[in-house]
C-alpha cells in the first residue's frame, strides 16, 4: 500500500537527522502560525504564490536560495568539523553512511538549489526591466518554473526526516550509484527531485531566449541591449542545450535501478563511462551557466560606480558568447584519467584553456572600466574588486587542471576540491552578493545598511581565503576529496584553519540575515525615493522602487547605448523631464494558482515513485494533467489596469524625478 | 568612515596580508613542506612536477601585475581623487583591446605547447623507457582494499605494493565492484579501475623507501579505509621477497578470492603465496562469482595506530 | 488598433507592431512570440533524443551474448509504422488548413484521423516491443535492448502525450471555437506532431535501416 516506506524511514535512530528534523518542522510550523496571526495569507497568496510577475517571482528565487544556502552551509561545516575531529585513532562524530549523505547533499544544494535559483532570480528580476518591457514572454510559465524548482528543493530537504539522501557524491556515477551498491532510496531523491526542477530550468530556458531575443522596449537592438541581458541569453542557450543531456543521463540511471535497464551496471553489457561522459556534457555547460550571469553583474556593477560606460561592450559580448560555445567543447578535462589517450586529452586541455582567454579579457575590460572613472566604494564595488583578487587565482589552478600531466597528480584531490570553490566563490557567490545588494533597493525601495554589508564581504573573503588555501596545499601533499576520516595527523593544522575559515564564512552568513532585518527595521533612514540610488545606466532605474506591476507606464523608447543614462543626462542638462507621453490602459497577465497546485502534484508524483507507491504515482500524474487542463480551459487570461492609475502612478513618478533631478549625479 | 578611508585601509590591510602571507609561506618550503606530489621518487612524477611548477610560474607572471593593476587603478581612480582624469566617455582602444586579446592568447598557446607535448610524454599506458625489463602488476580495487597480483612472481598482495627501485612498473587495472582510482602520489600519475575495464598505467620508484597510496574516486562507505602502502627496495631484495612469498601462507584460489571479496575495510597488508591463473582476467570478464552487495558499515573497525 | 492575434506579448500600448527586426519596433506580438518559444522548445527536445542517440550508438554492439539488430527488427512492420507516422503529419497539416478556414466539421475530422494514425503508429510499436519482450529480448536483457527500448520507447511516450494534447484541443475547439490563443496552441501542437516525425526519420535510419544492413 505504501510501497516501501515504512516508519523505519524516520532517523529514529540517527540523532543529529532526527534534531534537525524537529527544528526544522518547529520553525516553519511557527512561522506558518505567525503567518496566519498576521493574516497574511490572502496577501501571501495573491501577491506572491500565485503572482506572474516576474519580480515577485524573481524575489521567490533568491528567497529559496538564500534558505538553502543555510541548509547547504550547514552541511559544509559539519564535514568540516568531522575533518577536523576524525584523525588517526578518532572517528570523529560522523560515521561513513552519514558523511556520505551530507557531502552529497551539499554539493547537490549548493548547485542546484543555491547557485541556480539565485542567478535566475537574477535574471527574473532584472531582464525585463533592463529591455524596458513589462514582463517575460510567458509569465504564468514561470511561475511553474519556479514551483518545479521548490518541488525539487523540498524533496532534496525531505530525505532528511524520511529516509536517507544519496551516498554518491553530487553526481551520482554509476556503477556506486546502481541498485547493486546503492539500494536505499538516497539515489532516488536525488534523481527524482533534480528531473522535477531540470524541468522547470528548461522552461526558464526557453522564457527568457524568447524575452531577450523577441521582446524589448522600441528602438533596443541587440547591441543596444546592457550586458547583464547579453549574459543572461548566453546562460539560458547554454541551459536550453545542456538540461536535456543532464534529463537523459538521470533518466537512464532511473531506468537501470527502476526497471533493470543495464545502461551503467556491471553486468548485462553496461557502460559506466557512459554516464561519466553524459553527465559531464551537462556538468561543464552548467558551472557557465552560473558564471555568465555573474560576470554580467560584475559588468554593471564596474560600469555604475565607476560613473562610466562598460570598457569595450561589443568585445564583452563577443567574449560572452565565444564562452557560451567553447563551453561544450571541454567536458573531457573531468576526466583525463580515464584513459582517453594523448591526442584526446591534449585537445580537451587546449580547448580548456582556450575558455580562459575570454575570460581574462572580460577581467581587463573591467580594469579599465574603472580607469579613468570616479570610483565609488560601495558594498558592490567591494565585491568585484574582491572578485577581481580571487576568481584570477581559481581561474589559475583552473589552467593548471587543464594540463592533463598535472590533472594526473591532481585529479579529484583537495586541490581540485580548492580550485572549484575559488572559482565559484569568487566568481558567482561575490556576484551574487554584490547583485543583491545591488538591487535590493529596487526590489523593496530601501537600501541595505552599508556597513554591516561591507562586514558581510570581509567574512566572505577572509573566511574563503582561510578555508580553500590550505586545502590546495593539502592537495599537494596527496589528499584526495570527500574523506571521512584522516589517516595524517600533521594535516591537522591545516584542516583546522580551514575549519576557522569556514566559521567566519557562517558569521558572515549570519550577519546577512542580521543585515536584513536591521535594515528592514531602519528602513525609514536609507528609503529609495528617486529610485535610481546608485546614479545607475540602466533602464531599471527609470522606475520607482519599486517599479508597478506593469514597469513602465510607457514602454522607453531606446536611442543608442545606455538608454537610461543617456535619457537622465539630457534632462539633468535641460533641467526638464522628456514629454509626457500619451497614456494607455494596460493590460497584465492574471495572476493563477497553476504552477503551485502542479508542483503539488509533481512532489506527490515524485515522492511516490521515490517510495515504490504506484497507486499514487499515477493519482500524482493525474493530477498534474487535470491541473493543466484545467488552466487552459480558461477564458480570462489579462486583466486591465485602467488608465486613469497609470496616468496617477506616472505623474507621481515624474514629480519625484523632477525634485530630486541633481541629485542622481554622483560621480561629479 | 567615508568609502574612501575604508578603501586606504583595506588597501594597507591587503598589503599587509600579502606579505604576512610571503613570511609564512617561505619558512615553510624552506622547511621542506615539499612532500606529496612536490616530493617525487620517480621520472613521471619529476616530469609532472616541473610541468606544475613551470606553469605556474608563468601564469604567476600574469595574475599578480593584474592583481597590482586592479587595486592600483581602483584607488587611483577613486571619487575623492582629484588628481586623476575623469574620462566619462572613454569606453573603447583598439590598442588595449588588442592587447588583452593578446595576453591570454599568448599565454594559452605557450601552455597549449606544453599541453600537447606533455600529454603525449606522459601518457599513462606509454612503457617508460629504461634498460631494464619492466615489473607486470596486475591491480583490482575491491571494496574496500586494493589487491596487487605480480603475475609473473605468482604471488599477490593486499593493500601492499612490493617494488623493485629503478625499475619501471607496468600496471594493468580494474575494479571487481565501483569506479576507483589507483594514486601513489610521490610517484605520479593516477588512473581510473573500472569494472569490466581494463586500464593501463606506467609508474617507477628510484628512490627507496615507503611510500603512500589511496584511492582517489569515492568508493562507498570504507572508502577512507582504502589506503595501502609501496615499498620499493632494491632489486635484489625484491627478488628475495618474491620467492620467500612463494607458496607459502595463504592461497588466492577460489575460496581466498570469495573470502576477500567480502566488503571490508581498513584491513591490514596480506600476503598470497598463489595465485590463481588468469585471476585478473576473469575479473575483468565478469566470470568470477558475483561480488555480494557490500553492506554499509556502522562501525568501520578503527584505524590501526599510526595509519 | 492591433487585434488580439497582433497584441503584443505583454501590456504594450506604445507603438507595437509585430515584427521587430532587430527590434526597433518594441516587443513582439503574441502569434510570434509564442510559436517561437515553443521552437526553441522542440530544439531543447532534439538534443534529448541526440543524447539518447548517443548511449544508443555507444551501446549497439554491447549485447552481452544476446540478440542483435540484425536479429531483431521486421523491416515491413517499421514501413508500415512509418507509412502510418507520416500520413499523421500530412492529415494534421490539412487540420492546420482547416483551422485556419474556421471550419469545425473538416478540422475535428482531420484532428481525428490525426489520432487515429497516430495511434496505428502506437499499436503497432507496442506490438513489435511485446513480441521483442516475449522473445527475451527485452530491454533488461542487455545494454543495447536497454538504449534501443529506451531511445524508440521515448518517441513513442512522445507521441501518446502528442495524443493527449491532440484530444484536449479537439475538446477544447469543439467547446470555445477558433479562439486565437487555442489557433496559437494548435499551431504549437502541429510543431510538435511534425518534429515528432524528424525524429522518427532520424530513427528508422540509424536503428533500423541501418540495424539490418546485410
Amino acid at each position: 500500500m505504501f510501497g516501501r516506506l515504512t516508519w523505519d524511514a524516520i532517523p529514529f535512530n540517527q540523532p543529529i537527522p532526527l534534531i534537525t528534523s524537529l527544528v526544522v518542522i518547529l520553525a516553519l510550523g511557527g512561522v506558518a502560525l505567525w503567518i496566519t496571526k498576521i493574516k497574511a495569507w490572502p496577501y501571501l497568496w495573491h501577491e506572491y504564490i500565485t503572482s506572474t510577475d516576474h519580480k515577485r517571482l524573481g524575489i521567490m528565487y533568491i528567497a529559496l536560495a538564500l534558505l538553502m544556502l543555510v541548509r547547504g552551509f550547514a552541511d559544509a561545516i559539519m564535514m568540516r568539523a568531522q575533518q577536523s575531529l576524525a584523525i588517526g585513532a578518532s572517528q570523529g562524530y560522523l560515521p561513513p553512511e552519514h558523511y556520505n549523505q551530507i557531502f552529497s547533499a551539499h554539493g547537490t544544494i549548493m548547485i542546484f538549489f543555491v547557485a541556480m535559483p539565485f542567478v535566475i532570480g537574477f535574471m527574473n528580476f532584472v531582464v525585463p526591466l533592463q529591455l524596458g518591457v513589462r514582463d517575460v514572454a510567458f509569465p504564468t510559465m514561470n511561475n511553474v518554473s519556479f514551483w518545479l524548482t521548490a518541488s525539487g528543493a523540498l524533496l532534496v530537504n525531505l530525505s532528511l526526516f524520511l529516509g536517507e539522501f544519496a551516498r554518491t557524491g553530487w553526481l551520482a556515477f554509476p556503477p556506486l550509484s546502481e541498485k547493486a551498491f546503492s539500494p536505499g532510496v538516497g539515489v532516488d531523491y536525488y534523481l527524482v527531485a533534480l528531473q522535477i526542477s531540470g524541468v522547470g530550468t528548461v522552461l526558464t530556458a526557453v522564457n527568457f531566449v524568447t524575452t531577450i531575443l523577441k521582446t524589448r522596449a522600441p528602438g533596443m537592438s541587440y547591441l543596444r541591449m546592457p550586458v547583464f541581458c547579453w549574459t543572461s541569453l548566453a546562460s539560458c542557450l547554454i541551459m536550453l542545450a545542456a538540461f536535456p543531456v543532464l534529463t537523459v543521463a538521470l533518466a537512464e540511471l532511473m531506468l537501470d535501478r527502476y526497471l533493470g535497464f543495464h545502461f551503467f551496471t556491471n553486468d548485462g553489457g553496461g557502460n559506466s563511462m557512459l554516464y561519466m561522459n553524459l553527465i559531464w556534457v551537462w556538468g561543464h555547460p552548467e558551472v557557465y551557466i552560473l558564471v555568465l550571469p555573474a560576470f554580467g553583474i560584475y559588468s554593471e556593477v564596474a560600469a555604475t560606480f565607476s560613473g562610466k560606460p562598460l570598457f569595450g561592450y561589443r568585445s564583452m559580448v563577443f567574449a560572452t558568447m565565444v564562452i557560451c560555445i567553447v563551453s561544450y567543447c571541454v567536458w573531457l578535462h573531468h576526466f583525463f584519467t580515464m584513459g582517453a589517450g594523448g591526442d584526446i586529452n591534449a585537445v580537451f586541455g587546449i580547448a580548456s584553456m582556450v575558455i580562459g582567454i575570454p575570460t581574462g579579457v572580460k577581467i581587463y575590460n573591467w580594469l579599465f572600466t574603472m580607469y579613468g572613472g570616479r570610483v565609488r566604494f560601495n558594498v558592490p564595488m567591494y565585491y568585484l574588486i574582491g572578485f577581481m583578487l580571487t576568481f584570477v587565482g581559481g581561474g589559475l589552478t583552473g589552467v593548471l587542471l587543464a594540463i592533463p600531466p598535472v590533472d594526473f597528480i591532481v585529479h579529484n584531490s583537495l586541490f581540485l576540491v580548492a580550485h572549484f570553490h575559488h572559482v565559484i566563490i569568487g566568481g558567482v557567490v561575490f556576484a551574487l552578493m554584490a547583485g543583491y545588494t545591488y538591487w535590493f533597493p529596487k526590489a523593496f525601495g530601501f537600501t541595505l545598511d552599508e556597513r554591516l554589508g561591507k562586514i558581510v564581504f570581509w567574512c566572505w573573503f577572509i573566511g574563503f581565503h582561510l578555508a580553500f588555501m590550505p586545502l590546495y596545499v593539502l592537495g599537494f601533499w596527496g589528499a584526495t576529496r570527500r574523506m571521512q576520516h584522516i589517516s595524517d595527523p600533521s594535516w591537522a593544522p591545516w584542516l583546522n584553519v580551514a575549519f576557522v575559515g569556514a566559521a567566519i564564512i557562517g558569521l558572515g552568513i549570519v550577519l546577512t540575515v542580521v543585515q536584513l532585518l536591521y535594515s528592514i527595521k531602519t528602513r525609514d533612514q536609507r528609503r529609495d525615493i528617486t529610485g535610481d540610488p546608485w546614479d545607475g545606466r540602466t533602464l531599471e532605474w527609470l522606475t520607482l522602487s519599486p517599479p508597478p506591476h506593469y514597469n513602465f507606464a510607457v514602454l522607453p523608447d531606446v536611442h543608442g547605448e545606455e538608454a537610461y543614462w543617456t535619457r537622465k543626462q539630457t534632462a539633468i542638462k535641460q533641467d526638464q523631464l522628456i514629454d509626457e507621453p500619451d497614456y494607455q490602459p494596460i493590460e497584465m497577465p492574471l495572476s493563477t494558482p497553476v504552477g503551485v497546485i502542479c508542483a503539488f502534484f509533481a512532489t506527490v508524483c515524485g515522492f511516490a515513485i521515490i517510495w515504490y507507491i504506484w497507486w499514487l504515482a499515477i493519482l500524482g500524474l493525474i493530477g498534474a494533467f487535470a491541473v493543466f487542463v484545467w488552466y487552459a480551459w480558461r477564458d480570462e487570461h489579462e486583466h486591465i489596469i485602467p488608465v486613469e492609475e497609470v496616468r496617477a502612478n506616472a505623474r507621481e513618478r515624474r514629480r519625484i524625478r523632477m525634485e530630486h533631478l541633481h541629485e542622481l549625479s554622483q560621480s561629479t | 568612515m567615508n568609502s574612501t578611508e575604508c578603501f586606504e585601509r583595506f588597501e594597507r590591510l591587503e598589503r599587509g596580508l600579502i606579505h604576512a602571507a610571503v613570511l609564512v609561506c617561505l619558512p615553510l618550503v624552506a622547511s621542506g613542506c615539499a612532500r606529496g606530489i612536490l616530493d617525487p621518487v620517480g621520472p613521471v612524477a619529476a616530469a609532472e612536477k616541473t610541468i606544475l611548477i613551470n606553469s605556474t610560474a608563468i601564469m604567476l607572471a600574469i595574475i599578480v601585475p593584474t592583481m597590482i593593476a586592479t587595486v592600483a587603478v581602483a584607488w587611483w581612480f577613486r571619487r575623492g581623487n582629484r588628481k586623476a582624469d575623469y574620462r566619462p566617455d572613454w569606453e573603447y582602444s583598439g590598442a588595449i583591446e588588442l592587447v588583452v586579446w593578446a595576453i591570454p592568447a599568448l599565454t594559452v598557446m605557450l601552455l597549449g605547447g606544453i599541453t600537447w607535448i606533455g600529454s603525449h610524454d606522459l601518457e599513462p599506458s606509454k612503457p617508460l623507457v629504461s634498460k631494464i625489463a619492466p615489473l607486470k602488476v596486475d591491480v583490482v580495487s575491491l571494496d574496500w582494499k586494493w589487491l596487487f597480483i605480480y603475475p609473473d612472481q605468482g604471488v599477490a598482495t593486499v593493500n601492499q605494493l612490493v617494488v623493485p627501485a629503478g625499475t619501471p612498473v607496468s600496471f594493468r587495472l580494474t575494479s571487481a565492484t565501483v569506479w576507483n582510482v589507483f594514486w601513489v602520489p610521490q610517484m605520479g600519475t593516477m588512473i581510473y579501475a573500472m569494472p569490466r575495464m581494463t586500464t593501463r598505467l606506467n609508474l617507477q620508484a628510484d628512490r627507496q623507501g615507503s611510500f603512500d597510496g589511496l584511492s582517489a574516486h569515492f568508493s562507498g562507505d570504507g572508502f577512507p579505509g582504502m589506503q595501502f602502502k609501496v615499498q620499493s627496495m632494491p632489486a635484489d631484495q625484491f627478488a628475495m621477497w618474491a620467492q620467500g612469498a612463494r607458496g607459502s601462507g595463504l592461497k588466492l584460489d577460489g575460496a581466498g578470492y570469495a573470502e576477500l571479496e567480502k566488503p571490508s575495510s581498513y584491513v591490514k597488508p596480506m600476503t598470497y603465496g598463489s595465485v590463481a591463473p588468469n585471476l585478473f582476467d576473469a575479473i575483468v570478464a565478469n566470470k568470477v562469482p558475483p561480488n555480494p552487495v557490500p553492506l554499509p558499515l556502522h562501525n568501520p573497525p578503527a584505524p590501526p595506530a599510526g595509519a | 488598433m492591433t487585434t488580439a492575434s497582433e497584441a503584443p506579448a505583454v501590456g504594450l500600448t506604445h507603438q507595437g507592431s509585430e515584427d521587430t527586426g532587430l527590434g526597433h519596433r518594441g516587443p513582439a506580438s503574441k502569434s510570434i512570440v509564442v510559436p517561437y518559444g515553443f521552437w526553441l522548445f522542440i530544439l531543447s527536445d532534439m538534443v534529448l533524443f541526440s543524447a539518447l542517440f548517443a548511449s544508443y550508438a555507444t551501446l549497439v554492439h554491447a549485447t552481452d551474448g544476446g540478440p542483435a539488430t540484425n536479429q531483431l527488427f521486421d523491416r515491413e512492420l517499421v514501413a508500415v509504422e512509418t507509412l502510418a507516422l507520416l500520413s499523421s503529419s500530412f492529415v494534421c497539416g490539412l487540420a492546420m488548413i482547416a483551422a485556419k478556414r474556421k471550419n469545425m466539421q473538416l478540422t475535428q475530422v482531420w484532428l481525428l484521423l490525426t489520432g487515429l494514425t497516430g495511434l496505428v503508429f502506437l499499436g503497432i510499436e507496442l506490438f513489435e516491443f511485446g513480441k521483442m519482450i516475449g522473445e527475451g529480448a527485452g530491454p533488461q536483457r542487455s545494454a543495447f535492448l536497454s538504449s534501443f527500448f529506451t531511445l524508440v520507447g521515448c518517441h513513442g511516450a512522445h507521441v501518446t502525450a502528442g495524443l493527449l494534447w491532440l484530444g484536449t484541443m479537439m475538446a477544447q475547439i469543439w467547446a470555445k471555437g477558433f479562439r486565437q490563443d487555442i489557433i496559437r496552441r494548435l499551431l504549437c501542437f502541429s510543431v510538435f506532431w511534425h518534429a515528432l516525425d524528424i525524429i522518427w526519420v532520424a530513427i528508422f535510419t540509424i536503428v533500423y535501416l541501418i540495424g539490418t544492413l546485410p
